[in-house]
């Protein structure tokens, strides 16, 4: 069995009619995202080996890490720590794989999100959150207005 | 978009069955999500094949194997489509028994 019974990770894929650029944009400036994040925005100067931060308004960092890679407008690696709720603190790191393609009109952007444990609790929280980001942001993109505010 | 291709792969129970496997344990091999079905490896793989290009499954190889992960973005879109004009009142509903009940716990 090639499934690796030490790892937990999902890869989520959706498809964006606009241009890798535009996307690139929309996933990396802080402003923008704080549209399509539910809330939390992000702080960093997007350099490899530089740290990523994502907060709330009121200032407490709910997740933070690494900037591996910062390739644009194709790809965007994270090294991933959750900073607030102590089980999912204790877990360490996880890997965030962000990846953009053309294809015809759209764009199809995969987010791959990968611990080195069974059954992590810290994927299966960021999994309930992604789906809804990223339909957030496809609405956004496409027609300029979110579906869900909160 | 790909509405109709989601609603059609969705339509059929062993592509659902694939999915309840997959929403189980994520990240299976063809091997895998073939044991104990009532199906060959053939029509697996043209199942998961449909549920590919309804974007409802994604996959990345691992060696010699490719691994099968439940896609859930479309669902979701599905869902808010219809689904989060109703959440919206809902979550209002409950910050308001929110504020009553802290207020009532202040006093």
């Amino acid at each position: 069995m090639a499934t690796k019974n030490d790892e937990s990770t999902f890869v989520y894929v959706t498809f964006i009619r606009t241009s890798p650029e535009r996307l690139w944009s929309a996933l990396t400036d802080p402003d923008f995202m704080k549209q399509y994040w539910f809330g939390v925005h992000f702080r960093t100067d997007w350099k490899p080996g530089a740290r990523w931060e994502m907060l709330y308004s009121d200032g407490r960092v709910t997740d933070a890490g690494e900037i591996i890679e910062f390739d644009p407008p194709k790809r965007i690696v994270l090294k991933w720590h959750h900073e607030l709720r102590p089980e999912l603190k204790a877990e360490g790191f996880a890997y965030c794989t962000i990846e953009l393609e053309p294809v015809s009109d759209a764009v199809k952007l995969t987010i791959t999100h990968t611990m080195n444990r069974a059954e992590s609790k810290l994927i299966q929280a960021v999994s309930g959150g992604w789906p809804r980001i990223l339909s957030n942001l496809k609405s956004l993109l496409e027609t300029g207005q979110i579906v869900l505010k909160q | 978009m790909q509405d109709d291709a989601v609603f059609k792969a969705l339509a059929d129970p062993s592509r659902r069955q694939l999915l309840d496997r997959l929403h189980e344990k994520n990240g299976q091999t063809l091997g895998e999500l073939c044991e104990g079905l009532d199906m060959t490896r053939q029509a697996v793989a043209k199942h998961l094949a449909i549920l590919k290009a309804a974007n409802l499954l994604s996959w990345k190889r691992q060696g010699r194997e490719r691994l099968h992960f439940i896609n859930p973005v479309p669902i979701n879109e599905i869902a808010e489509r219809w689904i989060s004009k109703f959440e919206q009142p809902r979550l209002s509903a409950l910050s308001k028994l929110k504020k009553r009940l802290e207020k009532q716990d202040g006093n």
